[in-house]
């Protein structure tokens, strides 16, 4: 497998005993939720929805100074179909909102999303006629992560975050189902 | 006090048409009739010593309580002679319609419909007059002094 040092969920047999030890700890023995799990969390495939100015954050943290390769999440797929994490970056108007929906339903489950700044954590200094109050009056949301625009630092942190989510999720978790608002 | 030569121009040819110009540290400034809107920019544009081929910029005012309450606004330039003009042409609500000028600068179409959209003002001769930054279906026009601080229409989801 590859795993040089296995976390706590992994469950290793000892390997003094039984058949493990004539194949000389070439085997690893887990649960199956586990190891999914493990894997889902170091294997993001992010769909940026970049709307606004935190775009700018965004490709600092993607790019190779802050590199969120370092944590499995670096390969931005532009189609929703082949991605599993949506990274809702900017500001979110009335007019966007559909396809934001239209979006989230089109990417397959599993799926999480993240809220990248305050406008799509809830709306930001934009209280108008023209934006959406927060992206989870629209979709499920998985992480928030404030600021305008959030440090790199503030990304790399609420990632790891969702990594420690993913790592407890259970099969009964999914599928979540579409988005909570109906397309018109 | 001396005027440039685009409003001394104006003057001469539209005194008809002129309401008030003014030219505070520079920046010419004519208030005209809207009913004459088209006439004077395509003077502007041609005229060989004005030559305003540049469009830069149209937008509208809404001075609610003030009769007439619109003001659509030009904002233009030469790009021979280096000048810059502004030309304003108020509104009554009553009447809430001016003539389009993208017949004389194309730049003016997507103008005119940001100024429809956010504004209500109707330009009369627009190609393809429809909403540019609002979806359709939206009711009203929300740059308007009138319009509800807290009035919201969206398309799907809660109304905040």
């Amino acid at each position: 497998m590859g795993v040089d040092k296995p976390s706590q969920n992994l469950v290793v047999h000892d390997e003094e005993e039984g058949s493990e030890r004539i194949l000389e700890g070439s085997i690893l023995l887990t649960k199956l939720e586990a190891i999914i799990n493990w894997g889902r969390k170091y294997s993001f495939f992010l769909y940026p929805f970049v709307t606004a100015c935190c775009g700018m954050e965004f490709m600092s943290v993607a790019g190779p100074r802050f590199d969120l390769d370092r944590f499995g999440a670096a390969l931005p797929r532009f189609t929703p179909r082949q991605a599993d994490l949506m990274m809702v970056v900017g500001t979110i108007s009335h007019k966007q909102a559909p396809i934001l929906v239209k979006v989230y339903n089109q990417m397959t489950e599993p799926k999480w999303v993240m809220a990248f700044g305050a406008c799509a954590t809830s709306g930001g200094f934009y209280d108008n006629y023209a934006t959406v109050q927060g992206i989870d009056t629209l979709i499920h949301v998985d992480i928030y992560i404030p600021g305008c625009p959030p440090r790199p630092e503030m990304v790399i942190d609420g990632l790891l975050k969702l990594q420690q989510k993913v790592v407890k999720e259970k099969w009964a978790d999914w599928p979540r189902g579409e988005a909570l608002v109906k397309r018109s | 006090m001396e005027l440039s030569l685009s409003l001394k121009k104006l003057k001469e040819k539209f005194s008809d048409s002129i309401i008030d110009m003014h030219a505070f540290r520079g920046d010419d400034t004519a208030i005209v009739k809207k009913e004459d809107i088209l006439k004077i920019n395509k003077f502007l544009r041609d005229d060989e010593e004005l030559l305003y081929n540049f469009m830069i910029d149209l937008t509208a005012v809404d001075y609610l309580g003030r009769e007439p309450r619109f003001e659509v606004v030009y904002h233009l330039y030469s790009l021979k002679y280096n000048r810059r003009l502004r030309i304003k042409a108020r509104i009554p609500e009553s009447d809430c319609t001016i003539d389009s000028c993208v017949s004389v600068w194309i730049a003016a179409d997507w103008f005119e419909r940001e100024a429809y959209d956010l504004y209500g003002v109707i330009f009369t001769g627009h190609p393809n007059l429809k909403r540019i930054l609002m979806y359709q279906g939206f009711e009203g026009h929300p740059l308007r002094k009138d319009y509800p601080v807290k009035g919201r229409q969206p398309l799907i989801g809660p109304k905040n």
